[in-house]
């Protein structure tokens, strides 16, 4: 058969991508104008992209002059979408940008909903967020690690790694119905509360999860072809970071302890005592301690969390913003109007416009949503952290070596989900 | 910005620094401060906050667009700047007919910020805001020669009509 | 209260276990067979309960659907549960053949369409479709690769069967593991020639679009077909 695409109308689209920024001189690199360049395309499709990122790399032999991401090929149309949705039915739109960490995409959206509304989310259903958000943390990182590992070519750890996070998405199958994208926040608290067992569980996993930290940082933190790989490898100063906007993990490996868990506190989160890991150098390296000191912060946090659970509602008490508990629906009129208008309608928000942050794994994760007094917001707007991280791959990468371009990806954890929205 | 009268202050420390007129309105709404600047002068007010201001915004954490149709004018562009320093937030926003969106646009501040080069693009792609002084404005996400502007509001959503069973036989198929 | 227990039920077993002493016999049977010590119809019953008959393309067939090799290809949040559902210990592909995921599109049987399928990703899709040998599968993996999902809108290709015949669709936002090897289990009875035509055959019934044909110009006038 022959192979399609020289004469169709998808390979002159390709063409209009021009190559004149590679071909001219290029920026802040030292490179001899007699060198050979040759430009390659890495992607949509490729086993070590995480997700289908397109690069297109301008090498002299095998050293990485230039890296430009080329983006899109998952866009889905998610802000778009949600104008036509009301408020909670946004919620599962938003969960699926950023899709290892749906729950931190859920709470940026309800809590920039909740600004709007002025509304107080119960304590319960605030210290029930911040377990889950950060049991979320735990498996993104775990995910993350497992990829990571079976890209510089250590496989068992996606084995050890996807069987704990199996177990970390059982805990949300009990709580949310679902291991993936459960509804479990709403605006104005969770959904439900956690069934009984519920917190016994939690508890038993955290006690395993730390001897099983122990077991990877052994296998991995002095492995000496992880050493040679990652030590001294895409190290960006913290003042370049800064510019380019990267938050979370990557920030945090090259320095600055700028945690808004910690700085601009949301969610109860100043109720828990815990540390923020910070790097010294900066390579990738010291991003990957980070990210494990980090799922070992996270711990001690759920601990806290589920233990000092308060009692309480879990969702506002407000009909007008959620929805009453069914057993109310036989008897109270008032309870039966609140639930139809909640359904077809939805809540209106009166009219403005709010920007929330939060820390998600990858950094800070806002939400942006402009209300106009319908039932339906006018515009939501995540600013995802990938998106922005994406920037500084070609800071870490230039000057290095193929091998530590794909070490760079790896280490930067883009979520395609987040990044095209 | 802890409260509406810091904002105020700021917003006439700007005026004094960067010309009469340059901040149309402030905003302080649940807590949250936003200045409404005019659209030729984005570059110095971000300048100022960044490097004269009494209180520095050294992030600028986002960078998007909006449109508030029907509300003229229309397209807008909102800046989150953030201080690392004291862990505050300020919003700036410019808005813009569609007209002076596709014909002068808004000063970029990829000197002052290199985060915005991805998001300039974005608002580029989906609003058709030009910023003036960008190196490589082109589209981001949708295809290089995609023809409109994706998240105006009077763009359609697309997709396809859902098939229930009065209407079944009515719609036809994309294959006819 | 009196507890009775019964074994469970099971088929006749294909291989029964074996008896003391059968091996000896089975031993001297095959040196009796070397030497050409058994005649017509002794051999042929010997042969028969030896030997598997079958024709070539059914066991063509079974080969190919004992050792389906996946293609990687995750585009979004069911590409995290695909992974699941080869890495995770707990439901293993490779029971079925299908834990060695190809990079590339020319050493892979079938192809995982796990995630949304954006309007620019089609192309490359198609091309990755095209460079892969026959014979090859599709597995269209959770609602967004079946029919967009939820995403009804200009970014996404509504149902990845617009532009490549799918064999098994999977539903599910994500499906979880299970229901993604259950999809794999079906494609196995597909390849084997003996699909599953679920409701159909469980209802005896025939869909809307087979009665009322393609533009239902034919509909019956009553509405739904009797």
């Amino acid at each position: 058969m022959s192979s399609p695409g020289l004469g169709t109308p998808y390979r002159r689209r390709e063409e209009s991508v021009t190559l004149e920024r590679m071909e001219a001189p290029l920026a802040g690199t030292q490179v001899e104008s007699d060198a050979e360049l040759f430009t390659i395309n890495m992607g949509p499709h490729h086993p070590a992209t995480h997700g289908v990122l397109r690069l297109l790399c301008t090498l002299e032999g095998e050293v990485v002059r230039d890296v430009t991401p080329l983006i899109g090929y998952v866009h889905t149309g998610i802000e778009k979408s949600c104008e036509d949705q009301q408020y909670w039915k946004v919620i599962p739109f938003v969960e699926r940008m950023d899709y290892l960490a749906y729950y931190f995409n859920a709470y940026a959206f309800c809590a920039a909903v909740e600004r709007l509304l002025d509304e107080q989310v119960p304590p319960r259903a605030q210290y029930l967020r911040v377990a889950h958000m950060e049991l979320n943390r735990i498996a993104s990182h775990l995910f993350w690690l497992g990829t990571s590992a079976l890209d510089l070519g250590a496989i068992t750890v996606l084995w050890w790694a996807l069987r704990d996070r199996d177990m970390i998405l059982d805990l949300f199958e009990m709580s949310g119905g679902q291991r993936l994208h459960p509804r479990y926040f709403q605006v104005g608290g969770v959904i439900e509360d956690i069934p009984p067992g519920w917190a016994r569980k939690c508890l038993d996993f955290v006690a395993q999860m730390r001897t099983r930290i122990d077991q990877y940082e052994a296998l991995l933190n002095e492995n000496p072809i992880l050493l040679e790989r990652l030590r001294g490898v895409g190290v960006v100063s913290q003042d370049r970071l800064k510019q380019l906007g990267v938050t979370g993990p990557l920030l945090r490996a090259s320095g600055d302890p700028w945690d808004l868990r910690k700085t601009i506190p949301y969610s109860s989160y100043e109720d828990f005592e815990f540390r923020i890991p910070v790097g010294t150098v900066g390579d990738h390296y010291d991003r990957y301690r980070v990210r494990i000191a980090e799922m070992r912060e996270s711990l001690k946090i759920i601990e806290q969390a589920v233990e000092g659970i308060p009692e309480g509602p879990f969702i506002t008490t407000n009909r007008k913003v959620a929805l009453p508990p069914r057993h109310e629906l036989a008897t109270s009129m008032e309870a039966l109007i609140h639930h139809f208008k909640l359904v077809t309608e939805g809540f209106r928000v009166p009219p403005g416009e709010i920007y929330e942050a939060i820390e998600s794994p990858r950094g800070e994760l806002g939400c942006f949503v402009l209300a106009d007094g319908s039932s339906k917001p006018a515009r939501v707007h995540m600013r995802d952290p990938s998106f922005i991280n994406l920037q500084c791959l070609h800071d870490m990468a230039e000057g290095e070596l193929i091998a530590d371009l794909i070490a760079g990806i790896a280490m930067l954890d883009p979520i395609l989900g987040g990044i095209d929205r | 910005m802890i409260n509406a009268t810091g904002l105020e202050l700021t917003a006439r420390a700007i005026g004094e620094a960067v010309g009469e007129g340059s901040v149309r309105d402030t905003i302080f709404f649940r807590d949250q401060a936003t200045l409404d600047v005019r659209p030729e002068d984005v570059h110095r007010i971000l300048s100022h906050l960044r490097d004269d201001a009494d209180e520095r915004f050294d992030v600028l954490a986002s960078l998007h667009g909006c449109d508030y149709f029907p509300h003229e004018p229309r397209l807008a562009v909102h800046y989150q700047l953030l201080s690392t320093e004291r862990g505050e937030r300020l919003g700036v926003r410019t808005r813009l007919t569609v007209e002076q969106a596709e014909t002068t646009g808004v000063p970029t501040v990829c000197d002052l910020f290199p985060t915005a080069d991805f998001q300039e693009k974005e608002v580029f792609d989906f609003f058709g805001v030009r910023f003036e002084g960008h190196e490589d404005l082109r589209r981001l996400h949708m295809p290089e020669d995609y023809e409109g502007h994706a998240q105006r509001r009077d763009f359609p959503m697309g997709g396809e009509p859902v098939l229930y069973t009065f209407n079944e036989h009515k719609v036809p198929r994309w294959y006819e | 209260m009196e507890i009775r227990r019964q074994p469970l039920q099971t088929e006749p077993q294909a291989f029964p276990p074996e008896q003391p002493g059968e091996l000896r016999v089975r031993q001297l049977r095959a040196r009796q067979l070397l030497r050409g010590e058994i005649e017509d119809s002794q051999l042929a019953e010997y042969v028969e309960s030896r030997v598997g008959l079958t024709t070539l393309e059914k066991a063509q067939n079974w080969a190919r659907a004992n050792a389906p090799w996946p293609l990687t290809f995750g585009l979004a949040c069911c590409a995290i549960e695909m992974i699941s559902v080869v890495g995770a210990p707990r439901n293993d592909a490779a029971r079925f053949g299908a834990e060695v995921f190809r990079a590339s599109p020319r050493q892979a049987d079938m192809i995982i369409l796990s995630g949304r399928v954006a309007m620019k990703m089609a192309p490359v899709i198609r091309r990755i479709y095209d460079q892969m040998l026959e014979p090859k599968w599709v597995i269209s993996m959770g609602a967004c690769a079946s029919s967009a999902g939820m995403f009804n809108n200009y970014a996404l290709v509504q149902g990845a069967d617009r532009f490549l015949p799918v064999d098994i669709y999977v539903p599910g936002c994500p499906p979880r593991p299970e229901a993604l090897l259950h999809g794999i289990n079906r494609l196995q009875e597909k390849i084997k020639g003996q699909p599953d035509l679920g409701w159909r055959e469980r209802y005896r019934a025939q869909g809307t679009e087979e009665v009322w044909g393609r533009t239902g110009a034919e509909a019956p006038a009553g509405g739904a077909p009797r």
